[in-house]
């Protein structure tokens, strides 16, 4: 039987040609996608903003002006309503009412009833009320754990290689969680509880990917001394691009049927990290490597510690 | 290689075994697990209450509540202790402010003073602190003031009364599978499955239950009432339907913490729902006498500070039994009744957070999670057989393996599955085979170099190793901080990541790594299609 292969044996593509432009681009994609969250903001859940959220099925198609309409004669507020889903599914979200829990009970019986005597046949799947207290510190909790999973991960990465890799590895998440932001503000998809633990799925497979890199970097910086640092991030990238390719595809394979066939619930998690998990592998090449270049990655980077053996640098960067 | 000792493989077989022991309940219906061997493991993995459908309820200590409460109760003990032989004379005692303080008659008696309210004061922790902390100040007055530790030692206790009076209350029966737990210092979570409307709950748990009888001061003037102001030695309360309010005295003639059984009841009179409760037998002395003194006058039945109604004395009550009416309906007095019973709470709660989800949401989500699950494995054994070949398969069985080990470490662990655990899963399965594959394209790597077939294999497992951990500990690191910051679902999430990058790193490292190694013993083969 032949086997598959995606990647040809001994590869040559020369990733570093266009180093520069990539990472302006990433760079002008990170800017926008940061000025697009300023600009228009995430759309966030009850989870972080407070109020009730009510995922009701209907048994028919339903208006959903007419629905708002008639939601929005209860008087509870400023009523959201969104598909989720499907067409039959839908996501009401009601301001949280001022005189706490009690009224807060007495909104979302109003609208059950209401659901129940407009359109028979429909069931409240779901009921959420988050007050503001803890909407407050589940949003505080979540960029927090982003915030340290990213230095984390650096730390440990300077640790076990060097400090150029952990600058690499913290800007490289950076690009990441910027844009997994700046999709979730473009497309306005709700961001919840379950997005923040995509955000933080793809911190870590995104790093994943650039830990094999840096790995072959790193080995092959100790093998071939005399190699200059651009071919050889080249050569590394080449020998570990069918690794690259076979991973991610299999991860998207995978999180494909999840995305098609999944739970409703988590279409959100499962987009976030279908997407990371392209942008991760793009910036574990384009941003990781490549910072590599930008803070002078050379092969005494590894030599001091290891063998104390003279190291005489040559004018083009090049060791002897 | 090549040796692969036996105790080895005997080790990597078992850890297999038995975690798949453990797994194997979560795959057997209902009706084969009935008839499965009863020494072996029969936990399932349990599901969140996403995924199980079932409410769950954030409460918060109100904390001013509770230090007003504590402050009151103060208050009564250094009441009781001046009046005591020998009695000291005091000014009025005031709590403005949170402490206690008056102004002691005698100043020769400062010191005793202080002497006894400090007996009332405990000791907290081993620091030498203690829960209040009296000074004396201008020569003849004494103030208490609750300090830090004592507050918290105090809210530690009531929180963990509290739990246990909250689950009696939702599960009076201690049947059903409820989870009532302590979160940080003044929270608790309360998680009930098949309960998709958490009205019932929060009436059951909401209730602080404090149940008094204290007598109506008729003596109080009306119209002064109704502007809140009362004699001195009573207070204004209002009443529970909202129809006004009542001067009642402040002494309380007996407590609900007398109580031994309350139960939801008809009134024999009217037919209206009431409750009916059973004093022990100290409860029902007081209450006896306080009666036989006051016949023929009003007493107020009050609840959490309102009263509930106010029947005349007609005859002293001796038998210790009493009832309860006040506009019932007679899920409100049963709901009353289980209140009681369970005890007071020590401290008022309220909502912070609610969720519910109801049965067809999870059912559904189940049923999709999978077959999202079934078709991710399909289509990632499709692609890596068909990308490595025999190495393939092994990654493949890898998989099984890992799958199988996920589910019973989840059930050893009784870890449970929530809807973004699913996505964990899912993600696992593509993320596994991530170890596989960096072996296998070092081996290819290594093949290519024109190693030999031995030398390429062994190579490809020692060079893939460093990448496969370091890799690795950057998923750990994300699933550690998840897990430490997510709540509920989330920390479902990061617990199915963290156990499947143990088992998928176990797996590649160890049983393909065999499986090669006996098959390369076996065939001893000359080429390698990989």
């Amino acid at each position: 039987m032949r086997l598959l292969k995606l990647v040809p044996d001994n590869t040559n593509i020369d990733f570093m040609k266009v180093r520069n432009i990539a990472l302006m681009l990433s760079l002008i994609a990170t800017i926008a996608s940061l000025v697009l969250v300023g600009v228009r903001g995430l759309n966030l859940g009850v989870d972080f903003v407070g109020g009730q959220m009510l995922r009701t099925t209907f048994a028919q198609p339903v208006d959903v002006d007419q629905l708002r309409d008639r939601v929005g004669s209860l008087g509870l507020g400023e009523a959201s309503i969104q598909e989720s889903g499907g067409p039959r599914t839908y996501q009401i979200r009601l301001p949280l009412p001022p005189g706490g829990e009690a009224a807060a009970n007495a909104a979302a019986t109003r609208v059950r009833t209401l659901l129940q005597q407009q359109y028979p046949g429909s069931r409240v799947d779901s009921v959420e009320t988050v007050s503001g207290k803890v909407s407050e510190e589940l949003a505080t909790d979540g960029a927090l754990a982003i915030g340290l999973a990213m230095l984390g991960i650096a730390l440990y990465i300077w640790l076990r290689f060097e400090w150029q890799f952990g600058v690499g590895a913290l800007l490289t998440l950076f690009h990441d969680v910027s844009m997994t932001l700046g999709f979730f503000a473009l497309t306005r998809l709700q961001v919840d509880l379950n997005v923040v633990a995509a955000i933080l799925t793809i911190v870590g497979y995104s790093l994943n990917d650039t830990v094999v890199i840096y790995d072959r970097i790193r080995e092959n910086l100790r093998k071939y001394r005399k190699m200059q640092t651009v071919p050889l991030l080249n050569l590394s990238l080449n020998e570990t691009l069918s690794r690259t390719i076979v991973t991610s595809l299999s991860i998207l394979l995978a999180l494909a049927a999840l995305l098609i066939f999944g739970p409703e619930v988590i279409f959100g998690l499962t987009v976030a990290i279908f997407l990371g998990i392209f942008v991760g592998t793009y910036s574990s090449i384009y941003i990781s490597a490549t910072i590599l270049v930008w803070l002078g990655v050379r092969p005494d980077s590894f030599l001091k510690a290891e063998d104390g053996e003279k190291v005489v640098r040559r004018e083009d960067g090049a060791v002897v | 290689m090549l040796d692969f000792p036996r105790w080895k493989i005997l080790a990597i077989l078992l850890t297999i075994a038995a975690a798949t022991l453990f797994a194997i309940p979560s795959l057997l219906p209902q009706s084969a697990l009935d008839r499965y061997p009863s020494f072996l493991p029969h936990n399932k993995v349990s599901l969140g209450l996403d995924l199980a459908g079932g409410s769950q309820l954030l409460f918060e200590a109100d904390l001013q509540d509770f230090n007003k409460q504590r402050l009151a109760a103060m208050e009564e003990n250094v009441r009781t202790e001046l009046r005591r032989d020998p009695r000291v004379e005091t000014s009025d005692i005031s709590t403005a402010g949170g402490r206690i303080s008056f102004m002691v008659r005698n100043p020769a008696q400062l010191d005793t003073a202080v002497e006894r309210m400090r007996t009332l004061t405990a000791p907290v922790g081993l620091t030498g602190t203690r829960s209040w902390d009296v000074q004396a100040f201008d020569g003849n007055r004494v103030v208490m003031t609750a300090t830090p530790e004592g507050t918290a030692a105090a809210l530690k206790e009531a929180l963990t009364v509290a739990r246990d009076v909250v689950r009696r209350r939702i599960d009076p029966s201690g049947t059903r599978e409820v989870t009532v737990i302590n979160q940080g210092a003044q929270r608790i979570l309360v998680q009930v499955p098949g309960v998709d409307d958490p009205e019932s709950l929060k009436t059951l748990v909401g209730q602080t239950a404090r149940l008094e009888f204290k007598l109506v001061d008729q003596t109080a003037d009306l119209a002064l009432v109704a502007q809140g102001r009362a004699p001195a030695g009573s207070q204004v309360l209002p009443m529970a339907d909202g129809s006004g309010f009542m001067a009642v005295q402040r002494r309380v003639m007996v407590s609900g913490e007398q109580l031994i059984d309350a139960k939801q009841a008809f009134d024999q009179q009217s037919g209206q729902p009431s409750v009916s409760i059973t004093f022990n037998s100290a409860g029902a002395r007081r209450f006896g006498r306080a009666t036989q003194e006051n016949v023929g006058k009003p007493f107020a039945i009050i609840l959490d500070d309102k009263v509930l109604s106010a029947p005349n004395i007609n005859e002293p009550i001796l038998g210790g039994q009493a009832q309860i009416s006040g506009n019932f309906t007679t899920e409100s007095a049963n709901a009353l009744a289980i209140s009681l019973a369970s005890g007071k709470l020590p401290v008022k709660l309220t909502v912070l957070d609610e969720r519910s989800v109801g049965p067809d949401l999870g059912r559904d989500s189940i049923q999709k999670g999978l077959l999202a699950s079934g078709l991710a494995i399909l289509a990632v054994v499709v692609f890596i057989v068909i990308t490595y070949g025999r190495f393939g398969i092994y990654a493949t069985a890898a998989l099984v393996v890992n799958a199988l080990m996920i589910l019973g470490i989840m059930s050893l662990f009784n870890a449970s599955l929530t809807l973004p655990g699913i996505a964990g899963f899912v993600l696992t399965i593509g993320a596994a085979v991530d170890a596989n594959v960096l072996i296998n394209e070092r081996i290819r790597e290594e093949l290519r170099r024109g190693r030999k077939i031995l030398d390429a294999l062994e190579t490809g497992y020692k060079e893939a190793s460093t990448a496969i951990f370091d890799a690795n500990i950057t998923n750990t690191i994300a699933a550690a901080l998840m897990w430490y910051f997510g709540s509920g679902p989330i920390r479902g999430f990061a617990v199915v990541l963290f156990i499947g990058i143990v088992t998928s790193v176990f797996t590649a490292v160890n049983f393909t790594r065999m499986l090669v190694a006996l098959w390369v013993k076996r065939k001893r083969p000359r080429e390698l299609h990989i």
